[in-house]
Protein backbone atom coordinates (compact mmCIF):
# COMPACT_ATOMS: atom_id res chain seq x y z
CA UNK A 1 0.00 0.00 0.00
CA UNK A 2 2.85 2.37 0.94
CA UNK A 3 4.31 1.89 -2.54
CA UNK A 4 1.11 1.40 -4.54
CA UNK A 5 -0.64 4.61 -3.49
CA UNK A 6 2.11 6.96 -4.81
CA UNK A 7 2.26 4.86 -7.98
CA UNK A 8 -1.49 5.22 -8.44
CA UNK A 9 -1.26 9.00 -7.88
CA UNK A 10 1.61 9.25 -10.36
CA UNK A 11 -0.42 7.30 -12.94
CA UNK A 12 -3.63 9.26 -12.34
CA UNK A 13 -2.07 12.75 -12.25
CA UNK A 14 0.22 11.98 -15.21
CA UNK A 15 -2.69 10.85 -17.32
CA UNK A 16 -4.78 13.84 -16.24
CA UNK A 17 -2.07 16.31 -17.25
CA UNK A 18 -1.65 14.67 -20.67
CA UNK A 19 -5.41 14.71 -21.31
CA UNK A 20 -5.69 18.33 -20.12
CA UNK A 21 -3.06 19.33 -22.66
CA UNK A 22 -5.45 18.44 -25.50
CA UNK A 23 -8.90 19.19 -24.08
CA UNK A 24 -9.77 22.88 -23.63
CA UNK A 25 -13.17 22.16 -22.03
CA UNK A 26 -13.76 22.43 -18.29
CA UNK A 27 -12.92 20.70 -15.95
CA UNK A 28 -9.82 19.62 -17.92
CA UNK A 29 -8.77 23.18 -18.76
CA UNK A 30 -8.54 23.96 -15.02
CA UNK A 31 -6.73 20.74 -14.03
CA UNK A 32 -3.15 21.85 -14.74
CA UNK A 33 -3.59 25.12 -12.82
CA UNK A 34 -5.22 23.28 -9.92
CA UNK A 35 -2.43 20.69 -9.75
CA UNK A 36 0.17 23.44 -9.88
CA UNK A 37 -1.58 25.23 -7.00
CA UNK A 38 -1.53 21.98 -4.99
CA UNK A 39 2.18 21.64 -5.72
CA UNK A 40 2.76 25.20 -4.44
CA UNK A 41 0.84 24.43 -1.23
CA UNK A 42 2.83 21.24 -0.61
CA UNK A 43 6.07 23.17 -1.40
CA UNK A 44 5.03 25.79 1.16
CA UNK A 45 4.83 23.16 3.88
CA UNK A 46 8.05 21.52 2.72
CA UNK A 47 9.93 24.82 3.26
CA UNK A 48 9.81 24.07 6.98
CA UNK A 49 11.75 20.85 6.30
CA UNK A 50 14.39 22.87 4.50
CA UNK A 51 14.73 25.37 7.32
CA UNK A 52 15.07 22.58 9.89
CA UNK A 53 17.76 20.95 7.74
CA UNK A 54 19.54 24.32 7.40
CA UNK A 55 19.60 24.87 11.15
CA UNK A 56 20.61 21.29 11.98
CA UNK A 57 23.52 21.10 9.54
CA UNK A 58 24.86 24.57 10.43
CA UNK A 59 24.55 24.15 14.19
CA UNK A 60 26.32 20.77 14.03
CA UNK A 61 29.21 22.27 12.10
CA UNK A 62 29.49 25.21 14.52
CA UNK A 63 29.38 22.85 17.52
CA UNK A 64 32.06 20.59 16.07
CA UNK A 65 34.17 23.62 15.08
CA UNK A 66 34.49 22.33 11.52
CA UNK A 67 36.89 24.16 9.22
CA UNK A 68 35.33 27.52 8.35
CA UNK A 69 32.74 27.22 11.12
CA UNK A 70 32.51 31.01 11.34
CA UNK A 71 31.00 31.06 7.83
CA UNK A 72 28.21 28.77 8.99
CA UNK A 73 27.68 31.09 11.95
CA UNK A 74 27.54 34.10 9.63
CA UNK A 75 25.01 32.24 7.48
CA UNK A 76 22.79 31.48 10.47
CA UNK A 77 23.01 35.05 11.82
CA UNK A 78 22.10 36.45 8.38
CA UNK A 79 19.14 34.09 8.15
CA UNK A 80 17.84 35.03 11.60
CA UNK A 81 18.39 38.74 10.98
CA UNK A 82 16.42 38.73 7.73
CA UNK A 83 13.68 36.66 9.36
CA UNK A 84 13.37 39.10 12.31
CA UNK A 85 13.35 42.34 10.29
CA UNK A 86 10.91 40.80 7.81
CA UNK A 87 8.57 39.66 10.57
CA UNK A 88 8.74 42.90 12.57
CA UNK A 89 8.43 45.51 9.85
CA UNK A 90 7.43 43.57 6.74
CA UNK A 91 8.65 44.02 3.18
CA UNK A 92 7.75 46.64 0.57
CA UNK A 93 3.99 47.35 0.90
CA UNK A 94 3.32 44.54 3.39
CA UNK A 95 3.42 45.48 7.05
CA UNK A 96 4.94 43.36 9.83
CA UNK A 97 4.11 42.69 13.48
CA UNK A 98 5.20 46.24 14.43
CA UNK A 99 3.60 47.91 11.43
CA UNK A 100 5.71 49.55 8.71
CA UNK A 101 8.54 50.89 10.95
CA UNK A 102 8.10 54.49 9.80
CA UNK A 103 10.95 55.82 11.97
CA UNK A 104 13.35 53.18 10.62
CA UNK A 105 12.16 53.82 7.09
CA UNK A 106 12.88 57.55 7.50
CA UNK A 107 16.38 56.74 8.73
CA UNK A 108 17.28 54.07 6.13
CA UNK A 109 15.24 55.36 3.22
CA UNK A 110 13.36 52.05 3.00
CA UNK A 111 12.22 49.17 5.19
CA UNK A 112 15.05 47.31 7.02
CA UNK A 113 14.35 44.07 5.09
CA UNK A 114 14.42 45.90 1.76
CA UNK A 115 17.55 47.79 2.85
CA UNK A 116 19.40 44.55 3.62
CA UNK A 117 18.09 42.99 0.42
CA UNK A 118 19.19 45.95 -1.68
CA UNK A 119 22.59 46.65 -0.10
CA UNK A 120 23.74 43.25 1.22
CA UNK A 121 22.02 40.46 -0.69
CA UNK A 122 22.02 42.02 -4.18
CA UNK A 123 25.75 42.93 -4.26
CA UNK A 124 26.66 39.45 -2.99
CA UNK A 125 24.48 37.79 -5.62
CA UNK A 126 25.89 40.02 -8.37
CA UNK A 127 29.43 39.21 -7.23
CA UNK A 128 28.73 35.50 -7.62
CA UNK A 129 27.22 36.05 -11.07
CA UNK A 130 30.12 38.23 -12.20
CA UNK A 131 32.55 35.36 -11.53
CA UNK A 132 31.08 33.85 -14.66
CA UNK A 133 33.07 36.27 -16.84
CA UNK A 134 36.39 34.95 -15.49
CA UNK A 135 35.28 31.33 -15.70
CA UNK A 136 34.20 31.82 -19.32
CA UNK A 137 37.70 33.10 -20.12
CA UNK A 138 39.45 30.15 -18.45
CA UNK A 139 37.05 27.60 -19.99
CA UNK A 140 37.39 29.19 -23.44
CA UNK A 141 41.18 29.05 -23.18
CA UNK A 142 41.04 25.30 -22.51
CA UNK A 143 38.42 24.67 -25.19
CA UNK A 144 40.41 26.47 -27.86
CA UNK A 145 43.74 24.70 -27.33
CA UNK A 146 44.46 23.03 -30.66
CA UNK A 147 45.02 19.30 -30.11
CA UNK A 148 43.13 17.60 -32.89
CA UNK A 149 41.34 18.32 -36.15
CA UNK A 150 38.05 18.83 -34.30
CA UNK A 151 39.53 21.28 -31.80
CA UNK A 152 41.14 23.08 -34.76
CA UNK A 153 37.71 23.47 -36.34
CA UNK A 154 36.25 24.64 -33.03
CA UNK A 155 38.98 27.24 -32.67
CA UNK A 156 38.45 28.50 -36.22
CA UNK A 157 34.67 28.74 -35.76
CA UNK A 158 35.07 30.50 -32.43
CA UNK A 159 37.47 33.07 -33.91
CA UNK A 160 35.01 33.81 -36.74
CA UNK A 161 32.04 34.15 -34.37
CA UNK A 162 33.95 36.28 -31.82
CA UNK A 163 35.39 38.59 -34.50
CA UNK A 164 32.06 38.73 -36.31
CA UNK A 165 30.38 40.07 -33.19
CA UNK A 166 32.86 42.95 -32.78
CA UNK A 167 33.37 46.16 -34.72
CA UNK A 168 36.99 45.08 -35.35
CA UNK A 169 35.73 42.04 -37.30
CA UNK A 170 33.43 44.26 -39.28
CA UNK A 171 36.33 46.57 -40.10
CA UNK A 172 38.63 43.68 -41.11
CA UNK A 173 36.41 42.49 -43.97
CA UNK A 174 34.48 45.69 -44.63
CA UNK A 175 36.38 46.21 -47.90
CA UNK A 176 35.05 43.02 -49.51
CA UNK A 177 33.05 43.66 -52.73
CA UNK A 178 29.29 43.07 -52.87
CA UNK A 179 29.69 39.66 -54.54
CA UNK A 180 31.76 38.38 -51.61
CA UNK A 181 29.51 39.77 -48.83
CA UNK A 182 28.90 36.26 -47.50
CA UNK A 183 32.56 36.17 -46.35
CA UNK A 184 32.15 39.44 -44.47
CA UNK A 185 32.84 38.35 -40.85
CA UNK A 186 29.53 39.57 -39.29
CA UNK A 187 27.59 37.77 -42.08
CA UNK A 188 29.67 34.62 -41.68
CA UNK A 189 29.17 34.75 -37.91
CA UNK A 190 25.39 35.14 -38.35
CA UNK A 191 25.36 32.19 -40.77
CA UNK A 192 27.21 29.95 -38.30
CA UNK A 193 24.87 30.89 -35.46
CA UNK A 194 21.71 30.64 -37.54
CA UNK A 195 22.28 27.37 -39.40
CA UNK A 196 24.91 24.90 -38.08
CA UNK A 197 24.48 26.07 -34.46
CA UNK A 198 20.68 26.07 -34.56
CA UNK A 199 20.62 22.67 -36.26
CA UNK A 200 22.81 21.12 -33.55
CA UNK A 201 20.78 22.73 -30.76
CA UNK A 202 17.50 21.55 -32.28
CA UNK A 203 18.83 18.00 -32.61
CA UNK A 204 19.64 18.02 -28.89
CA UNK A 205 16.25 19.50 -28.03
CA UNK A 206 14.34 16.95 -30.15
CA UNK A 207 16.24 14.04 -28.61
CA UNK A 208 15.67 15.50 -25.12
CA UNK A 209 11.94 15.79 -25.86
CA UNK A 210 11.86 12.11 -26.89
CA UNK A 211 13.75 11.27 -23.71
CA UNK A 212 11.16 13.20 -21.69
CA UNK A 213 8.30 11.28 -23.37
CA UNK A 214 9.98 7.95 -22.60
CA UNK A 215 10.92 8.93 -19.06
CA UNK A 216 7.42 10.26 -18.32
CA UNK A 217 5.82 7.13 -19.73
CA UNK A 218 8.03 4.91 -17.56
CA UNK A 219 7.06 6.95 -14.48
CA UNK A 220 3.33 7.02 -15.34
CA UNK A 221 3.26 3.28 -15.96
CA UNK A 222 5.23 2.57 -12.78
CA UNK A 223 8.15 0.93 -14.61
CA UNK A 224 10.53 3.60 -13.28
CA UNK A 225 10.20 3.75 -9.49
CA UNK A 226 13.60 4.70 -8.15
CA UNK A 227 12.49 8.34 -7.68
CA UNK A 228 10.16 7.01 -4.96
CA UNK A 229 13.11 5.63 -3.07
CA UNK A 230 12.79 1.99 -4.04
CA UNK A 231 12.31 0.17 -7.33
CA UNK A 232 10.45 -2.74 -5.77
CA UNK B 1 -28.65 46.05 -74.27
CA UNK B 2 -25.42 44.74 -72.77
CA UNK B 3 -24.28 48.27 -72.05
CA UNK B 4 -27.53 49.01 -70.23
CA UNK B 5 -27.21 45.88 -68.10
CA UNK B 6 -23.60 46.71 -67.21
CA UNK B 7 -24.54 50.27 -66.26
CA UNK B 8 -27.41 48.99 -64.08
CA UNK B 9 -25.08 46.50 -62.38
CA UNK B 10 -22.47 49.18 -61.66
CA UNK B 11 -25.19 51.47 -60.30
CA UNK B 12 -26.46 48.72 -58.00
CA UNK B 13 -22.92 48.01 -56.70
CA UNK B 14 -22.32 51.68 -55.98
CA UNK B 15 -25.74 51.92 -54.30
CA UNK B 16 -25.00 48.84 -52.19
CA UNK B 17 -21.74 50.38 -51.05
CA UNK B 18 -23.51 53.51 -49.91
CA UNK B 19 -26.50 51.65 -48.47
CA UNK B 20 -24.30 49.45 -46.19
CA UNK B 21 -21.46 51.65 -45.09
CA UNK B 22 -20.43 49.31 -42.24
CA UNK B 23 -20.87 45.76 -40.92
CA UNK B 24 -19.47 43.90 -37.93
CA UNK B 25 -19.19 40.18 -37.36
CA UNK B 26 -18.43 38.58 -33.98
CA UNK B 27 -17.47 34.88 -33.98
CA UNK B 28 -16.29 32.38 -31.43
CA UNK B 29 -12.64 31.35 -31.86
CA UNK B 30 -12.83 27.69 -32.94
CA UNK B 31 -11.14 24.83 -31.04
CA UNK B 32 -10.20 26.79 -27.94
CA UNK B 33 -11.02 26.95 -24.23
CA UNK B 34 -13.91 29.40 -24.84
CA UNK B 35 -12.13 32.55 -23.73
CA UNK B 36 -11.85 34.45 -27.00
CA UNK B 37 -14.00 36.01 -29.72
CA UNK B 38 -12.89 37.16 -33.15
CA UNK B 39 -14.38 40.49 -34.25
CA UNK B 40 -14.17 41.54 -37.88
CA UNK B 41 -15.68 44.58 -39.58
CA UNK B 42 -16.08 46.27 -42.91
CA UNK B 43 -16.32 50.02 -43.05
CA UNK B 44 -15.15 52.77 -45.37
CA UNK B 45 -14.12 54.81 -42.30
CA UNK B 46 -10.44 55.44 -41.57
CA UNK B 47 -10.62 54.90 -37.84
CA UNK B 48 -12.90 53.00 -35.49
CA UNK B 49 -13.69 52.63 -31.80
CA UNK B 50 -14.61 49.16 -30.61
CA UNK B 51 -16.54 48.88 -27.35
CA UNK B 52 -17.76 45.99 -25.22
CA UNK B 53 -20.72 46.18 -22.83
CA UNK B 54 -19.72 45.44 -19.24
CA UNK B 55 -21.91 43.61 -16.71
CA UNK B 56 -23.97 46.82 -16.13
CA UNK B 57 -24.46 47.36 -19.85
CA UNK B 58 -22.09 50.34 -20.00
CA UNK B 59 -19.95 50.46 -23.14
CA UNK B 60 -16.22 50.17 -22.42
CA UNK B 61 -13.67 50.91 -25.14
CA UNK B 62 -11.44 47.91 -25.87
CA UNK B 63 -9.84 49.15 -29.07
CA UNK B 64 -9.42 52.51 -30.70
CA UNK B 65 -7.41 53.11 -33.83
CA UNK B 66 -7.21 52.64 -37.58
CA UNK B 67 -9.99 50.62 -39.25
CA UNK B 68 -7.49 48.31 -40.92
CA UNK B 69 -6.63 45.39 -40.62
CA UNK B 70 -10.34 45.16 -39.75
CA UNK B 71 -9.97 42.40 -37.15
CA UNK B 72 -9.61 42.21 -33.39
CA UNK B 73 -9.38 39.25 -31.04
CA UNK B 74 -10.97 39.80 -27.63
CA UNK B 75 -9.33 37.46 -25.10
CA UNK B 76 -9.63 36.48 -21.42
CA UNK B 77 -13.42 36.22 -21.62
CA UNK B 78 -15.67 34.01 -19.51
CA UNK B 79 -16.79 30.87 -21.40
CA UNK B 80 -20.48 30.53 -22.36
CA UNK B 81 -21.30 34.16 -21.44
CA UNK B 82 -22.87 36.42 -24.04
CA UNK B 83 -20.86 39.54 -24.98
CA UNK B 84 -22.17 42.58 -26.84
CA UNK B 85 -19.95 44.76 -28.99
CA UNK B 86 -20.42 48.16 -30.53
CA UNK B 87 -18.38 49.44 -33.46
CA UNK B 88 -18.20 53.19 -33.92
CA UNK B 89 -16.91 54.03 -37.39
CA UNK B 90 -15.79 57.62 -37.23
CA UNK B 91 -16.67 59.38 -40.44
CA UNK B 92 -14.84 62.30 -42.02
CA UNK B 93 -16.09 65.89 -41.61
CA UNK B 94 -18.79 65.52 -44.29
CA UNK B 95 -20.06 62.04 -43.35
CA UNK B 96 -21.95 60.73 -40.36
CA UNK B 97 -20.53 58.58 -37.58
CA UNK B 98 -21.84 55.05 -37.84
CA UNK B 99 -22.64 52.66 -34.99
CA UNK B 100 -23.00 48.87 -35.54
CA UNK B 101 -23.78 46.37 -32.81
CA UNK B 102 -23.38 42.59 -32.57
CA UNK B 103 -23.10 39.95 -29.87
CA UNK B 104 -21.76 36.41 -29.51
CA UNK B 105 -20.90 33.78 -26.93
CA UNK B 106 -17.43 32.19 -26.59
CA UNK B 107 -17.84 28.41 -26.33
CA UNK B 108 -15.52 25.80 -24.85
CA UNK B 109 -14.50 23.09 -27.30
CA UNK B 110 -13.48 19.50 -26.62
CA UNK B 111 -10.23 19.48 -28.55
CA UNK B 112 -7.35 21.82 -29.40
CA UNK B 113 -7.28 21.18 -33.13
CA UNK B 114 -3.91 22.94 -33.56
CA UNK B 115 -2.38 20.27 -31.30
CA UNK B 116 -3.56 17.38 -33.48
CA UNK B 117 -0.11 16.82 -35.04
CA UNK B 118 1.45 16.84 -31.56
CA UNK B 119 -1.09 14.26 -30.35
CA UNK B 120 -0.47 11.99 -33.35
CA UNK B 121 3.31 12.04 -32.80
CA UNK B 122 2.87 11.51 -29.05
CA UNK B 123 0.58 8.51 -29.63
CA UNK B 124 2.92 6.94 -32.22
CA UNK B 125 6.05 7.38 -30.06
CA UNK B 126 4.24 6.19 -26.91
CA UNK B 127 2.90 3.13 -28.75
CA UNK B 128 6.40 2.34 -30.03
CA UNK B 129 7.80 2.60 -26.48
CA UNK B 130 5.03 0.35 -25.12
CA UNK B 131 5.57 -2.23 -27.89
CA UNK B 132 9.32 -2.33 -27.19
CA UNK B 133 8.67 -2.64 -23.43
CA UNK B 134 6.29 -5.53 -24.14
CA UNK B 135 8.86 -7.21 -26.37
CA UNK B 136 11.49 -6.78 -23.63
CA UNK B 137 9.08 -8.40 -21.15
CA UNK B 138 8.79 -11.36 -23.51
CA UNK B 139 12.55 -11.83 -23.32
CA UNK B 140 13.79 -9.98 -26.39
CA UNK B 141 17.27 -8.53 -25.82
CA UNK B 142 18.08 -5.11 -27.23
CA UNK B 143 21.44 -3.61 -28.10
CA UNK B 144 21.97 -0.25 -26.33
CA UNK B 145 25.00 1.80 -27.31
CA UNK B 146 27.55 2.57 -24.63
CA UNK B 147 27.20 5.86 -22.76
CA UNK B 148 30.68 6.66 -21.47
CA UNK B 149 29.35 9.25 -19.01
CA UNK B 150 27.40 6.53 -17.21
CA UNK B 151 30.10 3.87 -17.52
CA UNK B 152 32.38 6.32 -15.71
CA UNK B 153 30.26 6.15 -12.55
CA UNK B 154 32.17 3.10 -11.29
CA UNK B 155 35.46 4.83 -12.05
CA UNK B 156 34.40 7.98 -10.19
CA UNK B 157 33.19 6.08 -7.13
CA UNK B 158 36.34 3.93 -7.18
CA UNK B 159 38.56 6.98 -7.33
CA UNK B 160 36.72 8.65 -4.44
CA UNK B 161 37.06 5.43 -2.41
CA UNK B 162 40.80 5.17 -3.14
CA UNK B 163 41.41 8.79 -2.14
CA UNK B 164 39.15 8.57 0.90
CA UNK B 165 37.29 11.66 -0.29
CA UNK B 166 33.53 12.18 -0.62
CA UNK B 167 31.37 12.25 -3.76
CA UNK B 168 29.38 15.40 -4.47
CA UNK B 169 26.02 15.05 -6.23
CA UNK B 170 24.18 18.20 -7.34
CA UNK B 171 20.59 17.48 -8.51
CA UNK B 172 20.32 20.74 -10.46
CA UNK B 173 18.45 23.90 -9.60
CA UNK B 174 15.02 22.70 -10.67
CA UNK B 175 12.23 21.76 -8.27
CA UNK B 176 10.56 18.35 -8.15
CA UNK B 177 8.09 19.37 -10.90
CA UNK B 178 10.98 19.39 -13.39
CA UNK B 179 11.42 16.06 -15.18
CA UNK B 180 15.20 16.64 -15.26
CA UNK B 181 15.26 16.68 -11.45
CA UNK B 182 13.32 13.39 -11.39
CA UNK B 183 15.80 11.89 -13.89
CA UNK B 184 18.61 13.17 -11.69
CA UNK B 185 17.12 11.49 -8.61
CA UNK B 186 16.88 8.17 -10.43
CA UNK B 187 20.62 8.39 -11.16
CA UNK B 188 21.23 9.38 -7.53
CA UNK B 189 19.57 6.12 -6.50
CA UNK B 190 22.10 4.11 -8.53
CA UNK B 191 25.03 6.23 -7.37
CA UNK B 192 24.00 5.94 -3.72
CA UNK B 193 23.95 2.13 -4.04
CA UNK B 194 27.49 2.12 -5.36
CA UNK B 195 28.74 4.60 -2.76
CA UNK B 196 27.08 2.48 -0.04
CA UNK B 197 28.79 -0.65 -1.38
CA UNK B 198 32.19 1.07 -1.26
CA UNK B 199 31.45 2.93 2.00
CA UNK B 200 32.17 6.24 0.34
CA UNK B 201 30.60 9.38 1.71
CA UNK B 202 27.96 11.03 -0.49
CA UNK B 203 27.15 14.76 -0.23
CA UNK B 204 23.88 16.02 -1.74
CA UNK B 205 23.17 19.75 -1.33
CA UNK B 206 19.62 20.64 -2.41
CA UNK B 207 18.06 23.89 -3.56
CA UNK B 208 14.45 23.03 -2.77
CA UNK B 209 12.88 21.37 0.26
CA UNK B 210 10.82 19.01 -1.90
CA UNK B 211 13.97 17.83 -3.66
CA UNK B 212 15.63 17.46 -0.26
CA UNK B 213 12.95 15.14 1.10
CA UNK B 214 12.88 13.08 -2.15
CA UNK B 215 16.71 12.85 -2.25
CA UNK B 216 16.85 11.70 1.38
CA UNK B 217 14.28 9.02 0.69
CA UNK B 218 16.11 7.85 -2.45
CA UNK B 219 19.52 7.63 -0.74
CA UNK B 220 18.11 6.00 2.39
CA UNK B 221 16.40 3.29 0.32
CA UNK B 222 19.59 2.75 -1.70
CA UNK B 223 21.61 2.17 1.50
CA UNK B 224 18.91 -0.18 2.78
CA UNK B 225 18.94 -2.08 -0.50
CA UNK B 226 22.64 -2.91 -0.25
CA UNK B 227 22.23 -3.82 3.43
CA UNK B 228 24.10 -0.87 4.91
CA UNK B 229 21.44 1.27 6.61
CA UNK B 230 23.92 2.27 9.36
CA UNK B 231 26.22 3.95 6.82
CA UNK B 232 23.43 6.33 5.77
CA UNK B 233 24.05 9.86 7.04
CA UNK B 234 20.98 12.04 6.73
CA UNK B 235 22.89 15.22 7.55
CA UNK B 236 24.98 14.85 4.36
CA UNK B 237 21.85 15.41 2.26
CA UNK B 238 20.91 18.92 3.20
CA UNK B 239 19.16 22.10 2.14
CA UNK B 240 21.32 25.09 1.20
CA UNK B 241 19.15 27.92 -0.10
CA UNK B 242 16.44 28.65 -2.66
CA UNK B 243 18.55 31.45 -4.14
CA UNK B 244 20.30 30.50 -7.40
CA UNK B 245 23.67 32.15 -6.77
CA UNK B 246 23.56 31.56 -3.04
CA UNK B 247 23.20 27.86 -3.88
CA UNK B 248 26.20 28.05 -6.24
CA UNK B 249 28.28 29.86 -3.60
CA UNK B 250 27.41 27.15 -1.07
CA UNK B 251 28.40 24.31 -3.43
CA UNK B 252 31.61 26.09 -4.45
CA UNK B 253 32.44 26.36 -0.75
CA UNK B 254 31.87 22.62 -0.27
CA UNK B 255 34.07 21.82 -3.27
CA UNK B 256 36.89 24.02 -2.03
CA UNK B 257 36.72 22.96 1.63
CA UNK B 258 35.93 19.26 1.36
CA UNK B 259 37.69 18.60 -1.99
CA UNK B 260 35.35 15.83 -3.24
CA UNK B 261 37.09 13.32 -5.52
CA UNK B 262 34.07 13.05 -7.84
CA UNK B 263 31.44 15.62 -8.75
CA UNK B 264 28.12 14.85 -10.41
CA UNK B 265 26.10 17.74 -11.85
CA UNK B 266 22.92 16.16 -13.17
CA UNK B 267 19.60 17.91 -13.69
CA UNK B 268 18.41 21.31 -14.72
CA UNK B 269 21.10 24.02 -14.84
CA UNK B 270 21.17 27.61 -16.02
CA UNK B 271 23.75 30.41 -15.64
CA UNK B 272 25.47 28.68 -12.72
CA UNK B 273 26.61 25.64 -14.73
CA UNK B 274 30.03 27.02 -15.64
CA UNK B 275 30.70 28.44 -12.16
CA UNK B 276 30.09 25.00 -10.68
CA UNK B 277 31.99 23.05 -13.33
CA UNK B 278 35.02 25.35 -13.35
CA UNK B 279 35.33 25.35 -9.56
CA UNK B 280 35.11 21.55 -9.63
CA UNK B 281 37.76 21.43 -12.36
CA UNK B 282 40.09 23.61 -10.27
CA UNK B 283 39.85 21.12 -7.38
CA UNK B 284 40.93 18.27 -9.67
CA UNK B 285 37.81 16.17 -9.17
CA UNK B 286 36.57 13.73 -11.80
CA UNK B 287 33.42 15.40 -13.11
CA UNK B 288 30.27 14.01 -14.75
CA UNK B 289 27.52 16.35 -15.84
CA UNK B 290 24.22 16.04 -17.65
CA UNK B 291 21.40 18.32 -18.61
CA UNK B 292 18.75 18.80 -21.27
CA UNK B 293 19.40 22.57 -21.36
CA UNK B 294 21.05 22.86 -24.77
CA UNK B 295 22.49 26.29 -23.95
CA UNK B 296 24.41 24.97 -20.92
CA UNK B 297 25.89 21.88 -22.55
CA UNK B 298 28.95 23.62 -24.08
CA UNK B 299 30.02 24.81 -20.62
CA UNK B 300 29.76 21.32 -19.20
CA UNK B 301 31.55 19.76 -22.19
CA UNK B 302 34.50 22.10 -21.70
CA UNK B 303 34.84 21.73 -17.94
CA UNK B 304 33.72 18.16 -17.19
CA UNK B 305 35.28 14.80 -17.97
CA UNK B 306 31.97 13.26 -19.07
CA UNK B 307 28.75 14.92 -20.18
CA UNK B 308 25.33 13.35 -20.65
CA UNK B 309 23.78 15.21 -23.57
CA UNK B 310 20.01 15.70 -23.70
CA UNK B 311 18.24 12.34 -23.80
CA UNK B 312 21.21 10.50 -22.23
CA UNK B 313 20.18 12.07 -18.92
CA UNK B 314 16.74 10.49 -19.24
CA UNK B 315 18.17 7.18 -20.42
CA UNK B 316 20.60 6.98 -17.49
CA UNK B 317 18.32 5.21 -15.05
CA UNK B 318 17.38 2.52 -17.61
CA UNK B 319 21.00 2.15 -18.71
CA UNK B 320 22.35 1.78 -15.17
CA UNK B 321 19.62 -0.50 -13.84
CA UNK B 322 19.88 -2.84 -16.88
CA UNK B 323 16.20 -3.60 -16.31
CA UNK B 324 15.02 -5.17 -19.63
CA UNK B 325 11.71 -3.27 -19.52
CA UNK B 326 13.43 0.07 -19.14
CA UNK B 327 15.98 -0.82 -21.81
CA UNK B 328 13.06 -1.64 -24.10
CA UNK B 329 11.74 1.87 -23.63
CA UNK B 330 15.09 3.25 -24.85
CA UNK B 331 14.51 1.45 -28.15
CA UNK B 332 11.25 3.40 -28.33
CA UNK B 333 13.28 6.64 -28.18
CA UNK B 334 15.28 5.42 -31.18
CA UNK B 335 12.05 4.82 -33.09
CA UNK B 336 11.02 8.40 -32.21
CA UNK B 337 14.29 9.66 -33.67
CA UNK B 338 13.71 7.69 -36.88
CA UNK B 339 10.20 9.13 -37.13
CA UNK B 340 11.56 12.67 -36.64
CA UNK B 341 14.15 12.18 -39.39
CA UNK B 342 11.45 10.89 -41.77
CA UNK B 343 9.17 13.84 -40.94
CA UNK B 344 11.98 16.36 -41.45
CA UNK B 345 12.82 14.85 -44.87
CA UNK B 346 9.14 14.75 -45.81
CA UNK B 347 8.81 18.38 -44.70
CA UNK B 348 11.74 19.46 -46.87
CA UNK B 349 10.41 17.57 -49.91
CA UNK B 350 6.82 18.87 -49.56
CA UNK B 351 8.05 22.45 -49.16
CA UNK B 352 10.19 22.11 -52.30
CA UNK B 353 7.23 20.63 -54.22
CA UNK B 354 5.00 23.43 -52.91
CA UNK B 355 2.66 21.41 -50.66
CA UNK B 356 2.68 23.85 -47.76
CA UNK B 357 -0.20 22.10 -45.92
CA UNK B 358 2.26 19.52 -44.52
CA UNK B 359 4.38 22.15 -42.75
CA UNK B 360 1.25 24.08 -41.71
CA UNK B 361 -0.23 20.91 -40.15
CA UNK B 362 2.85 20.36 -37.98
CA UNK B 363 3.08 24.04 -37.11
CA UNK B 364 -0.45 23.79 -35.71
CA UNK B 365 -1.99 26.34 -38.04
CA UNK B 366 -5.80 26.11 -37.83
Amino acid sequence: MKRNLPLFFAFFCGLLVIVSEFIPHRPFSLMIDTLQEWFMIISGFAIILGQISLFQSNINKIKQKDSGWMFYLAGLISFILMLIVGMFWGTQETGGLFGHGTALQARLGMKPFDYLFEFAYMPLSSTMFSLLAFFIASAAYRAFIIRSFESNLLMLTAVIVILGRTSFGSMLTGWLPQGLRFWHLPNLSDFIMEYPNSAAQRAIMISAALGIIGSSLRIILGIERSYLGSDK
Amino acid sequence: MKGLLLTTLLFLIVLACYASPGTMNVQDVPWDEGKALNITWQTPADSIILQRADSLGVWQTIFSGPALPAAYSDRDLIPNKSYSYQLIAIGSADTDTLIVRASAKPREQWFYMHKLSFLIILVIVSLAILIYIQRARMGKEFYIRRISGLDSMEEAVGRATEKGKPILFVPGIGDLDDIQTIASLTILSQLAQRSAEYDTELIVPCRFSMVLSAAREVVKEAYLKVGKPDSYKEERIFYLTDDQFGYVAGIDGIMVREQPAANFFLGSFYAESLILAETGFSTGAIQTSGTAQASQLPFFVVSCDYTLIGEELFAASAYLSRDPQQLGSLKGHDFGKLLTIILILAGVITEIVGWHWFKAFFEGVQ
